[in-house]
């Protein structure tokens, strides 16, 4: 889940470029891949033009999205076919399909670039894959209906979240393991790694709560809830996670209340509440993260945010049910 | 799928044994809290239908509880906390109450009870310092005139579904109805809660009629049906046939072509297959993998109540059943039923607040409560009694 800023490749402008402008038209925009969850496809929006400028059809019911450190493969969590689906950025064709175990959600890949931590929501467990073999290295009974998925940046922790059993999961990945459990408010949906590894952020969506847990003591430090004027507390339902790099700003999609809110990520104020489409869902950062992306799944579009300015610039149509949101430069 | 559940299940054991060896190392050892439900089921026979042709299943409710209890023991394996269920299904409501005391005796103090009226009347009674869930009864009385202390209500009242319903016809303009009701007690008291909920969302019913079935002999009931709905016009026609008598012939075979709603149509519910979103999708999953068919709304009911049980628990880390109940009519436990809204208990009748999905056979249509409802404090509490509405005390 971590960004992709400082691993903008060497190779990206000599070996893509050329592929990406034949395909866009557009040479060095960046690109937004988002999953549709109920047209079992990927929308492609050019970031310059805000248009999207590509459907390519994936396996069933597509949610959660991850790039390769390098920005060249994209992994799909195709739920309903049972497997996570690699996606060559450049050629856009799926180049293999990973045994994921049933109904991938959420997954994050180990700092290692290697190893793929995925949720297999159906059958309360954890999935670890190899990515370069191809095999299994473990799979870890968690709680079920097992979700949102993170990797600590030093690699040392897999955190899982279980939406009925309402619990963080903490699996040791040296030896892929489960070793501690935290309770947290009701069906917890999201977690997120702060940059330097010492701060969890867990979305509740029934709770309305985020949590933020210190690493090292896996202690709960803040409880964040949410009030937006005119918008009933029940409608507050926090899900996607997103913390600038600068350490400024949380950014924490609010579901059915359909608004992002903006937290002070140092104070843990909340700043802001930016209107968005129906049911938010995810979010994602720009390269140079000026802009941030929220899915919107009821009204099938993705808002345009201004970090800077804090204001919604666009809304732009996708498929049905936007789910899963990255970015490639 | 059925293989596995089993397999999956001895799987999370032997985990958790291996868990709590793990943590017993680490943490001083605490005494595993037992949390024993009894889940108690007495439904009268329905009597000769004429559309028998789709059986109800015959373990609804039951299916819901077993789930449950398997969902609360993956958080409770991580608390110390186990959770079973003590299942009786009884013919007689005699037998039902000589059941609940045997559980009682055995030191049972919450039971899920899928039951009429009149039975869980008599349990709340027997059983005063016990915790009940009603998920059999969706009786009006029980939560405005005739309260029950140590009850809560998982199941939507018929009060609750019949404004969910009204909503929506004032949503879509439809503003003129004729109501058709069967002959049975329950169908008396669904048509009562039909007019209650039109009075209150201001449609008009233009006539009322009773199925007798002394129709003319040489016609079969869908043939009977146009000339039988036959009144002043109307927008719809609402059915109130509880068990399933005639109301599946109604459809199609109205007088004026016109939708048909309430017991058969489209029916507000509980529960339903098509409900999808908010992660219900995976609680379909889970149940159709366990029960091997759909889950339906006294599934879901006896789930959400265990649930409840199991949420309370895991928050206060005992199970004593005032305490339970406290903790459930306050504000601080919100609940997770899969319906998109935090599910909670009304504290002035202990019915538990939900969205109303409104469905036909293979489509969810809409949910109640509908935008644009609006209510002081919480727009579910637009569906069913309201607290000014309430005459007896609680709990």
């Amino acid at each position: 889940m971590r960004r992709p800023l400082c691993y903008r490749p060497v190779l990206f402008p000599t070996l893509l470029a050329g592929a990406l402008a034949l395909a866009t038209g557009h040479a060095s925009a960046a690109t937004a891949w988002v999953s549709n969850e109920k047209d079992n496809s990927l929308s492609l929006i050019d970031l310059q033009s805000l248009e999207v400028t590509e459907t390519l059809p994936v396996g069933q019911r597509p949610r959660g999205l991850l790039l390769s450190h390098d920005n060249k493969r994209l992994y799909i969590c195709a739920s309903d076919s049972d497997r996570v689906q690699v996606m060559d950025v450049a050629t856009r064709k799926i180049i293999k399909e990973l045994p994921s175990g049933k109904d991938p959600e959420q997954f994050a890949l180990h700092p290692n670039d290697r190893w793929l931590y995925v949720s297999n929501e159906d059958d309360a467990l954890v999935t670890v894959i190899d990515t370069e073999t191809d095999k299994v290295l473990g799979q870890i009974n968690v709680g079920i209906e097992p979700e949102g998925m993170a990797v600590s940046p030093d690699g040392k922790w897999a955190v899982n979240t279980s939406e009925t059993t309402n619990m963080l999961h903490w699996i040791d990945t040296s030896t892929q393991t489960l070793a501690d459990s935290t309770l947290v408010d009701q069906r917890p949906r999201f977690v997120e790694f702060n940059q330097d590894g010492s701060r969890l952020w867990a979305s509740a969506e029934i709770g309305g709560t985020v949590t933020i847990l210190d690493v090292a003591t896996r202690q709960v430090l803040k409880t964040l809830n949410f009030q937006i004027k005119g918008v009933h507390p029940d409608k507050v339902q926090p899900v996607g996670i997103k913390l600038s790099a600068d350490g400024q700003y949380a950014f924490v999609a609010l579901g059915p209340a359909n608004h992002v809110a903006v937290i002070d990520a140092k104070t843990y104020e909340v700043l802001d509440y930016l209107l968005v489409g129906r049911r938010v869902w995810q979010l994602a950062f720009t390269p140079d993260q000026s802009q941030l992306l929220a899915t919107n799944g009821v009204s099938g579009d993705v808002s345009v945010i201004d970090t800077k300015t804090l204001k919604v610039l666009k809304s732009v149509k996708v498929g049905r049910y936007p789910w899963g949101v990255v970015v490639t430069p | 799928m059925h293989q596995s559940a089993p397999l999956a299940l001895t799987c999370l054991l032997a985990l958790a044994t291996a868990l709590c060896s793990a943590f017993a190392s680490a943490a001083p050892p605490e005494q595993q809290l037992q949390v024993r439900i009894g889940y108690l089921s007495y439904r009268p026979d329905p009597g000769p239908l004429l559309s028998n042709i789709i059986p109800e299943p015959a373990d609804a409710g039951l299916q819901g509880a077993e789930l449950a209890v398997v969902d609360s023991n993956s958080t409770g394996r991580f608390l110390k906390q186990a959770f079973t269920l003590a299942s009786t299904h009884v013919d007689s409501p005699e037998a039902l109450l000589l059941a609940a005391k045997a559980q009682h005796d055995q030191g049972l103090r919450l039971f899920v009870v899928n039951a009429p009226a009149a039975s869980l009347r008599a349990l709340s009674a027997a059983l005063p310092d016990s915790l009940l869930f009603n998920a059999g009864s969706p009786d009006d009385s029980l939560r405005s005139s005739q309260c029950l202390g140590n009850v809560l209500h998982s199941l939507p009242s018929r009060a609750m579904l019949a404004d969910a319903l009204a909503q929506f016809l004032v949503l879509r303009k439809w503003q003129r109805a004729l109501l058709v009701v069967g002959q049975t007690e329950d169908d008396q008291a669904y048509a009562a809660a039909l007019r209650r909920a039109v009075k209150r969302f201001g449609v008009q019913l233009v006539a009322e009629k009773t199925w007798r079935f002394d129709n003319d002999q040489r016609r079969s009931a869908q043939a009977d049906m146009p000339l039988f709905t036959q009144t002043a016009e109307y927008d719809v026609v609402l059915v109130a046939d509880e068990r399933g008598d005639f109301g599946e012939y109604l459809p199609y075979q109205t007088w004026y072509p016109r939708p048909v709603a309430g017991t058969q149509g489209l029916t507000p519910t509980g529960w339903h297959k098509t409900v999808e979103t908010f992660g219900a999708a995976q609680l379909q999953k889970r149940f159709e993998a366990q029960a091997g068919r759909w889950m339906n709304d006294r599934d879901f009911a006896a789930w959400m109540a265990v649930r409840s049980i199991a949420s309370a628990v895991s928050k206060l880390r005992q199970a004593e059943p005032r305490a339970l109940q406290q903790l459930l009519l306050s504000d601080q436990l919100p609940l997770d039923g899969f319906k998109g809204r935090k599910l909670s208990y009304r504290p002035w009748n202990g019915e538990l607040r939900q969205p109303i999905p409104l469905v036909q056979p293979r489509a969810l249509v809409s949910t109640s409560p509908q935008e644009g409802f609006l209510h002081p404090f919480n727009e579910m509490d637009s569906l069913g009694f309201d607290k000014p509405e309430v005459t007896c005390g609680y709990p």
